[in-house]
C-alpha cells in the first residue's frame, strides 16, 4: 500500500501546469491555424455555416486526439524510415471510422462536408502534431496535445462560421436571428460573405486582431 | 473533345483548387515567398496530380465502386468497397510521391535541392488527395476525363501559387500594419485574388 502511494507521489498529477499548457496553448499563442499555419486546407470551405463548422471541428479533434494517442503508444516500435506511411494508415483508418459515423447519424451534414471529411487525412495539423509531439512524448501528454490542437483549430472554424452565417444569411445554426423589422427598414444580407473568398479575408482579419493583442506574434520583416 | 476542353478551362479558372476549394493551402502559403521555388513546387504538383488521378480512377472503377469487381465473376458483382477509398487513395499517393522523389533526385539534382523538404510534403498536400476525391464524387466517366481534370487542377494550382509569389515579392517594400505582416496580408491578398477569379464564372467554350 505504502509502495503504491510512493509511486503515485512521484508521478506527475494528471492535470499539472505543464499538461494544462498543452491543452490551452493551441487556443491562443500557438494556435495551429493563425500561428503555425497548419490545416488551412480543409478548414475554410466548411465554414459558410456554423453547423458544418462545428461537426468538422469535432471530427478533427477526435482524429488528432486518437492518432496522437495511438502513435505515442507505439512510437518505440515504428521504424523511422517508414513512419510516414504508418502515420498515414492510422490517420486514414480513424478518418474512415469518423466518416462512416457521420454518414450514419448526420447524413445531411456529411453531404455538405463532401470530400472535406476525407481531406482530414491530409490535414497538416495531424501529421504535424504526430511528427513534432507524439513521436517523442508519452501517451497522456500526447492525447492532451491532440485535443488542444483540435480545439484550437475548431475555435477558429467556429468563429469564422459564426460571422459568415450571421452576415451572409442572417441565420445562426439554421435559425433566423436577424429580426424581420431590420429587413423592413432596408437591411440586406451580404451574399458575398457566403462565397469562398470571404473565408480567407475573415481569417486574415482574425490574425490581425490576434496579433494586435499578442505583440510577440508579429512577424519581423 | 469539346467536352474535354470545356472541363479543362473550367477546372483551371472556375473550380480553381485554391480559390474555390482552398486545397493545398499549407504549402501554398509556406512556399510562396519567391517565384522560383513556387514555380518548382507548382510543376511538381502538376506532375504528381497527372499521375495519381488516373491511377486512382482505375482503382476506383475496377476495385472499389459498387459492382466494380464484377470482372472477377458474378459472386463479386454485389460487393461495394467504396469505404476503403480513403486508405487506397492515400496509399497510392504516398507511394507515387516516393517514386517521384527518387526520380527527380536522379534526373535533376538542382530541382531536387530547390524543392528540398517540400517534395515529401506533397504526399500530404490536400490538393492531390482532394483531386482524387472530387474525381470520385463527380463520377467522371472515362480515364481521359480524369486525366484532363487532374491536369487542369494542377495548372490552376500552379497559376495561383506563382501569381501569389509574384505579388509577395513586390509587397516586401510596402508599409503594412505590423500585426498584418506576413501571414495576415497573405490571406487577404489570396481573398482578393479569389474575388478576381470569380469573374471567370460562367465561362463556357
Amino acid at each position: 500500500m505504502s509502495q503504491t502511494q510512493a509511486i503515485n507521489a512521484e508521478r506527475e498529477p494528471l492535470f499539472s501546469a505543464k499538461n494544462l499548457k498543452l491543452l490551452k496553448g493551441p487556443l491562443n499563442t500557438i494556435n495551429p491555424i493563425t500561428v503555425q499555419v497548419l490545416g488551412i486546407c480543409s478548414a475554410l470551405a466548411v465554414t459558410a455555416q456554423i453547423k458544418p463548422a462545428i461537426v468538422m471541428a469535432l471530427s478533427v479533434t477526435i482524429v488528432t486526439a486518437f492518432s496522437n494517442l495511438i502513435i505515442s503508444l507505439i512510437r518505440n516500435t515504428i521504424p523511422p524510415r517508414i513512419r510516414i506511411i504508418v502515420q498515414l494508415v492510422i490517420i486514414a483508418a480513424l478518418v474512415i471510422i469518423v466518416d462512416q459515423i457521420l454518414k450514419a447519424y448526420v447524413y445531411d451534414v456529411s453531404k455538405k462536408l463532401s470530400v472535406f471529411v476525407g481531406l482530414i487525412i491530409t490535414n497538416c495539423i495531424i501529421m504535424g502534431r504526430l511528427e513534432a509531439f507524439a513521436m517523442s512524448n508519452k501517451p497522456w501528454p500526447s492525447l492532451l496535445d491532440g485535443i488542444g490542437n483540435g480545439l484550437g483549430y475548431g475555435i477558429i472554424l467556429v468563429i469564422v462560421g459564426f460571422f459568415r452565417e450571421i452576415l451572409g444569411s442572417g441565420k445562426l445554426y439554421g435559425m433566423t436571428v436577424i429580426p424581420k423589422f431590420m429587413y423592413d427598414i432596408g437591411y440586406v444580407d451580404n451574399g458575398l460573405v457566403i462565397l469562398p473568398p470571404m473565408a480567407l479575408i475573415a481569417i486574415g482579419v482574425i490574425i490581425w486582431v490576434q496579433r494586435s493583442r499578442e505583440k510577440e506574434l508579429i512577424e519581423k520583416q | 473533345m469539346e467536352n474535354l476542353i470545356n472541363l479543362f478551362v473550367r477546372t483551371i479558372f472556375i473550380d480553381n483548387m485554391i480559390f474555390a476549394y482552398f486545397l493545398g493551402m499549407c504549402s501554398y502559403l509556406a512556399v510562396s515567398k519567391t517565384v522560383k521555388t513556387s514555380n518548382g513546387l507548382g510543376i511538381a504538383v502538376i506532375f504528381v496530380l497527372v499521375i495519381t488521378a488516373p491511377i486512382n480512377w482505375l482503382i476506383d472503377n475496377y476495385l472499389l465502386k459498387a459492382g466494380a469487381l464484377s470482372w472477377l465473376g458474378a459472386d463479386f458483382a454485389t460487393l461495394d468497397l467504396s469505404y476503403l477509398s480513403f486508405i487506397m487513395f492515400i496509399a497510392v499517393i504516398a507511394a507515387i510521391v516516393q517514386l517521384v522523389e527518387m526520380f527527380v533526385e536522379k534526373v535533376s539534382p538542382p530541382l531536387y535541392n530547390a524543392l528540398g523538404i517540400f517534395l515529401p510534403l506533397i504526399a500530404v498536400n490536400c490538393a492531390i488527395l482532394g483531386a482524387s476525391l472530387f474525381m470520385q464524387e463527380r463520377e467522371y466517366e472515362t480515364i481521359g476525363e480524369s486525366l484532363v481534370y487532374a491536369l487542369g487542377s494542377g495548372v490552376g494550382w500552379w497559376i495561383a501559387i506563382v501569381l501569389l509569389a509574384a505579388i509577395r515579392e513586390k509587397i516586401r517594400y510596402s508599409n503594412i500594419p505590423a500585426p498584418l505582416r506576413g501571414l495576415g496580408i497573405t490571406f487577404i491578398i489570396t481573398g482578393l485574388m479569389a474575388i478576381a477569379f470569380m469573374s471567370f464564372m460562367g465561362i463556357k467554350i
